[in-house]
């Protein structure tokens, strides 16, 4: 079985978000980047499904220099091949969607793992697009997999229960919170990781669907009140509010 | 035309749908565009409502083979309508469902695409919208490049408002079947049938609950105000059996619903992420300095055992909630 796993590399969630000069795009020189934390789980399905069923793991990310870290990182936990695809392009998710698509061309995988979710952008959407783009099933929002016989079974988290799917392979899977607990890279796999070969490859000309066209930050709330005196006039206090004042009740 | 995918639930076409059907009717009418209401299933029973929120077409593609859902089967549904009727614009509501075949609609079409959107407005002759990005710590406006664009909107953002129009029904083709994924079992856990990104009333708890069974206090005051009962990932991570689907956050759901009321929580960006679009905010909590007071619009510094069930009486006496 071939696998691939797409890594997105994110600010820090903790971040406190600033807007550069050109009043679009975040201003990165503060910022702490991470793998973006759903595609964790989507990383530790792989190596799990490789120990278990024998699978061969190959890590992508699409950016510049700094995302060979989490394509370290990923090789630190074990993948066989990780590849940066060279790109500066952001924002886009069919741009990000159709680059991957033609990554994956050719190369028979029989599985595509990607977090529900990349944390910035989050517009959640990269893993259908390739799906659509690759021809192939989709299980989106996954917090459980099983995979035998050219087939798969996945519980995915609805709005309000969990839906159980089934479809053939090839599949495109985003991982959710609950699909498994991610391990972390130990001495010995960090120590071997620097001895490994990330290869680059230039990313496949793609022209852009959607451009950001300003980064603002969210006005911020007008400051609150509050309420005096013991739990039950403080109870009251606020009813009285919300009827009278916010009109909410 | 603007085309809104629009998804029903016992019969009667769901809340976010019909929030996103309203939004876009204003748009059709500023853009002086025809406003079509697509639905998809085995039978699409109450898709007439449609025409009571601003559809001057509704079109139906029914079809044995649309009984499960299936993410490939809906979008190839969904494209074939947008390209038979020539629909330059096409929304969903960002629910579960909705997230799931936009973008690979989008895709299939080669158009643009921007989930989550929180404002919308037609700027020569296409879409322009505003969505939260960064967890809601900026907002990103983003404009298209493609003849098409698709867009879920955020739900309990836009009002769904009456506007008849016509509502003419016409029946569109349906795939053949043989779709590579398809839905085999519904299980039912977490919140049952209440969704919380639907919700005016939202009364959550955090790490300050202290025991999962402590919750029926927060489900007493939701009972009292019409609301529903919602958690912060501390509570839903303390192995206190709250199911992931209660969790509001940057890893749960995003909710803006008329009045949030924190009960021991704490604030913590991960939980202001999920909540932050609420339109009144009331937050109760023993710690003066906790964060979740900067954002609150009524604060209660006290015990929230002691201020919750006080409310809950208090509400009862008002008689809300019925």
């Amino acid at each position: 079985m071939k696998i691939l796993v797409a890594l997105k590399q994110v600010p820090d969630t903790e971040t406190k978000i600033k807007v550069a000069a050109d009043g679009k795009s975040l201003d990165g020189s503060d910022v702490k980047w991470i793998v973006s934390p759903y595609d964790e789980y989507a990383l530790e399905e792989a190596l799990r499904l490789r120990e278990s069923a024998g699978a061969e793991v190959t890590a992508v990310s699409v950016g510049g220099d700094k995302a060979k870290d989490v394509l370290r990182n990923a090789l630190a936990l074990g993948v066989d091949t990780a590849v940066l695809v060279r790109s500066e392009q952001t924002g886009d998710p069919l741009a990000i969607a159709r680059i991957l698509a033609a990554f994956a061309e050719g190369k028979g995988f029989d599985l595509v793992f990607l977090g529900n979710k990349g944390f910035g952008g989050d517009n959640a959407s990269v893993g259908p697009m390739l799906a659509e783009l690759m021809g192939v099933a989709q299980a989106n929002v996954v917090t459980r997999l099983e995979v035998a016989g050219g087939r798969f079974v996945a519980e995915r988290e609805g709005d309000t229960d969990s839906e159980v799917l089934e479809g053939s392979l090839p599949a495109v899977i985003t991982a959710q919170r609950g699909l498994n607990e991610p391990r972390y890279a130990n001495l010995k796999g960090i120590m071997a990781a620097k001895k490994k070969t990330i290869e680059e490859v230039e990313a496949a000309p793609v022209a852009l669907a959607v451009t950001t066209v300003s980064l603002d930050l969210p006005a911020s709330r007008p400051e609150g009140r509050k309420l005096e005196g013991d739990a039950a006039a403080q109870a009251a206090a606020l009813l009285g509010l919300l009827r009278d004042e916010a009109k909410v009740i | 035309m603007i085309l809104v995918f629009c998804e029903t639930r016992d019969g009667r076409i769901r809340k976010p749908s019909l929030e996103a059907l309203s939004e876009a009717r204003r748009l059709a009418d500023e853009s002086g565009k025809v406003l079509g209401a697509l639905l998809v299933g085995a039978s699409c029973a109450g898709a007439e409502e449609a025409a009571q929120y601003g559809a001057d077409a509704i079109l139906k593609i029914e079809a044995p083979s649309l009984a499960a859902y299936s993410s490939d089967g809906y979008a190839q549904a969904v494209a074939d309508a947008v390209q038979a009727k020539g629909a330059t614009v096409l929304l969903a509501a960002a629910t579960s469902l909705g997230r799931d075949v936009a973008p690979r609609v989008a895709a299939r079409l080669g158009a643009g695409y921007a989930s989550d959107v929180t404002a919308l407005a037609m700027a020569d002759g296409r879409l322009q919208v505003s969505r939260p990005v960064y967890a809601g710590k900026a907002v990103a406006t983003t404009s298209f490049e493609t003849a098409i664009q698709v867009a879920t909107t955020r739900p309990n953002v836009f009002v769904a408002t009456p506007c008849a129009k016509a509502g003419a029904v016409e029946a569109l083709p349906a795939p053949a079947g043989g779709f590579l994924a398809v839905v085999k079992e519904i299980l039912a856990k977490g919140t049952g049938h209440v969704d919380i990104a639907e919700a005016d009333v939202i009364v959550a708890g955090g790490r300050g609950m202290k025991d999962g069974a402590n919750f029926k206090v927060l489900e007493e005051l939701a009972e009292a105000l019409g609301g529903v009962v919602g958690a912060s990932r501390a509570a839903v991570d303390a192995g206190w059996g709250l199911p992931h689907s209660m969790q509001i956050g940057q890893t749960g759901k995003v909710v803006s619903p008329t009045l949030y009321i924190a009960c021991g929580i704490s604030g913590a960006i991960q939980h202001v992420a999920g909540m932050s679009g609420s339109k009144v905010i009331v937050a109760i909590n023993k710690d003066p300095e906790a964060p979740i007071f900067k954002l609150a619009t009524y604060g209660i510094v006290g015990d929230l055992f002691e201020v919750v069930p006080e409310l809950t009486k208090a509400a009862k006496a008002m008689g809300l909630g019925k």
